[in-house]
């Protein structure tokens, strides 16, 4: 299994939509089969074509506000001592997370191709409101189908999709999470795929959505390229970059540019989560060594039983809470251009407390798995490194689990 | 020789009706239980569809969901699955059986591995709702040098060129889905329309056995008895539900229901 230098990773799947042969590809019902063409014939279309590049960009700039900032964290920096650490704000993003790329070119594309209606899946809740705002914005009529239990443990975020006039789902079945989330966004998806475009909320999915969603989320790396070379006057010789990993939607937008670069120079690491640290329970398929099996149409490493039950998973972040990864990380992992380890619970609360002590920056407890690494590892590392936490999400929607684990300071400001 | 499931068709057609099939998840309410059901409603369907039941089914509607829970949580596993169709089939009139899932089951179980379970099993089918054409060509290739009927699925959705390469690339039997829909949805198309995109397909392909399935019920099925075959699913799963909610005995209701369905076509 190799990685081609030259081709964007998103276009390196073979015909039937597989990377390296064997992540990926359309395991879906044929009724599917016809609107997963028509969208692919309409995105290899309009990713190549010069007047829709503008007006995303244009959406990019204006609306949700290009560039997000790249911040040394000096505090950090001191209280860690090694190499320096900075962070890539992308939660400055309109709406507070990186969710909002692949939002927009969704409700851009249902709005050329017609449709009225837009469905879309949430765990932590940011996919679903980034949606609900994007389908406000383009005049989209919108639907969120959201886990039962992370409607309660994420309650801002469903106000805010209320806000916008999304109709948000409860799905009862299964673990009540983001699995099922996207399991019943499908059915409808079968029921409805004549009048109603689907957007999937990472770079999951059967391929078509794994691309659009990876092409969007890109939006990262590219801001980051020119931010470094502003900064450090090229890339820098030794570079990390440091990311959490549910679906793997942000990791890969801030990775992506930076794919041809020796792996010595530009090194990726891919944080999961891995639960609490008392449970069996994880949602970390790449650490712990799950078994490639089919999940919501795509092939990919999965937590499952021998049988081929998808196992239920547990994290305190609900953005991360999904048994299943990206085809496109599978792929990182395997032609190991990528490196995947992850953290516990109580590791991600620790690095909270610790950013927020010495940083005016608040990263929800997604982007507070990869500060927990980053953190750890910085320490080994030598001053002329650069590490770089994509801080993809904001704490605002985490105050509830916050407030429950460590008391009410840790909100106060929010 | 004809295998089962076409002898199935034939024998329904000489009878001038169409096939009845009807859909049960296997484990559902439990082992013994889909045992049983199977042996009471094979006296009036002419094949059985069973249901391998799986947790993230992207296809399947309330009822089928239903049960399939149901039935994972009462622990079935795959081998106890090949096992209720091995006891099923020791009866001499035991009926053709094609199994129904999704394709991370037979996955992890091993291709090779499954259809061979199958063959000594006596599973005569599959219908894998998650390996649509052309995906399902090597498998499909496989299924048929075990003598196991590959059933592939149509929609309405389904382009004519894409309908006449799948027709080609089918054994015996083809499904095509009624609607745009999960299963268990209420049949949301006139069944004229429905007969149209029938006709059409057995204009492209006369020979072969085209069944109906998603939204026929007691209700709904006597508009189509000039076809092949027709498939009753979620209403005997919501039928199983609502025995055990009363504390009745889901064998004997959904027997009779079958009954029912079968003189609605004869």
């Amino acid at each position: 299994m190799k990685l081609k230098k030259g081709i964007p990773v998103i276009d390196q799947g073979d015909r039937l939509g597989f990377w390296g042969g064997k992540f990926g590809g359309n395991f879906v019902p044929e009724t599917l089969k016809k609107p997963i063409e028509d969208l692919e014939i309409q995105f290899n279309k309009l990713k190549n074509d010069k007047n829709f590049i503008k007006e995303r960009d244009r959406y990019f700039k204006n609306w949700i506000g290009t560039p997000t900032r790249f911040i040394k964290l000096n505090n950090l920096t001191k209280y860690v001592g090694g190499a320096q650490i900075w962070s890539k704000v992308v939660s400055d993003a309109n709406g507070g997370a990186h969710k909002i790329y692949n939002a927009t070119v969704h409700c851009l594309m249902a709005k050329r191709s017609g449709k009225k209606v837009i469905i879309g899946d949430t765990g932590a809740g940011y996919a679903g409101k980034m949606l609900s705002m994007a389908a406000k914005k383009f005049g989209l009529k919108c639907k969120i189908f959201m886990g039962a239990k992370d409607i309660k443990r994420q309650q801002p975020n469903v106000k805010a999709m209320k806000e916008n006039g999304a109709d948000v789902i409860p799905v009862y079945s299964g673990s009540q999470t983001l699995v099922d989330a996207v399991s019943e966004c499908f059915r409808f998806w079968v029921a409805n795929c004549d009048t109603t475009a689907m957007c999937v909320g990472s770079t999951v999915g059967p391929a078509i959505f794994v691309r659009i969603c990876g092409w969007s989320t890109s939006q990262i790396s590219r801001e980051l390229k020119a931010q470094l070379i502003n900064e450090f006057g090229d890339v820098p010789k030794k570079l990390k970059l440091y990311n959490c990993v549910g679906g793997g939607s942000s990791s890969f937008g801030f990775w992506n540019e930076f794919m041809d670069y020796n792996k010595k120079q530009v090194e990726f690491i891919g944080v999961e989560a891995g639960g609490p640290t008392k449970s069996k329970r994880h949602a970390a398929p790449l650490t712990y060594g799950s078994k490639i099996g089919i999940l919501h149409g795509a092939a990919q490493y999965v937590n499952q039983n021998s049988d081929g039950q998808i196992e239920e998973t547990e994290s305190i972040s609900a953005g991360l809470d999904y048994p299943g990864i990206s085809p496109l990380h599978c792929f990182l992992k395997d032609t190991k251009r990528a490196r995947y380890t992850a953290a516990s619970d109580e590791e991600a609360l620790k690095a909270y407390q610790i950013v927020t002590k010495y940083e005016n920056l608040r990263p929800s407890l997604e982007p507070s798995h990869a500060f927990s690494v980053a953190i750890k590892e910085a320490k080994k590392f030598s001053k002329d490194t650069v590490v770089i936490i994509n801080s993809c999400g904001d704490a605002y929607k985490d105050r509830s689990i916050l407030e429950k684990k460590l008391g009410k300071k840790y909100v106060k400001s929010n | 020789m004809l295998n089962p499931i076409s002898l199935a068709f034939k024998k329904a057609k000489n009878e001038k009706r169409p096939a009845l099939l009807t859909y049960t998840v296997a484990g559902d309410s439990s082992k013994k239980q889909s045992l049983e059901i199977l042996q009471a409603i094979s006296n009036y369907a002419d094949i059985l569809e069973v249901g391998v039941p799986h947790n993230t089914p992207v296809a399947d509607g309330g009822q089928i969901q239903t049960s399939a829970y149901r039935a994972i949580k009462n622990g079935i596993k795959m081998n106890d699955i090949f096992k209720i169709v091995r006891d099923f089939k020791k009866n001499k009139n035991s009926k053709p059986v094609i199994f129904m899932g999704y394709y991370n089951m037979i996955f992890q179980y091993g291709e090779n591995n499954f259809l061979k379970k199958c063959k000594k099993s006596g599973v005569n089918g599959l219908i894998v709702v998650d390996l649509p054409w052309p995906e399902n060509k090597i498998f499909s290739r496989k299924c048929k040098k075990n003598s196991i009927n590959f059933i592939q699925l149509l929609s309405p959705t389904t382009s004519n060129k894409r309908l006449k390469s799948i027709t080609k690339d089918s054994h015996d039997m083809i499904y095509y889905i009624s609607m745009l829909s999960t299963t268990g949805g209420k049949l949301k198309v006139s069944p004229k329309k429905i007969l149209a995109n029938y006709n059409k397909i057995k204009k492209i392909s006369p020979k072969k056995n085209c069944v109906i399935g998603f939204g026929i019920t007691e209700k709904t099925i006597s508009n189509f008895k000039n076809t092949d075959g027709l498939v009753v699913g979620s209403q005997i799963c919501k039928e199983i539900t609502r025995s055990l909610s009363n504390r009745q005995n889901p064998v004997i209701n959904v027997s009779k229901m079958v009954n029912k369905l079968r003189k609605k076509i004869s």
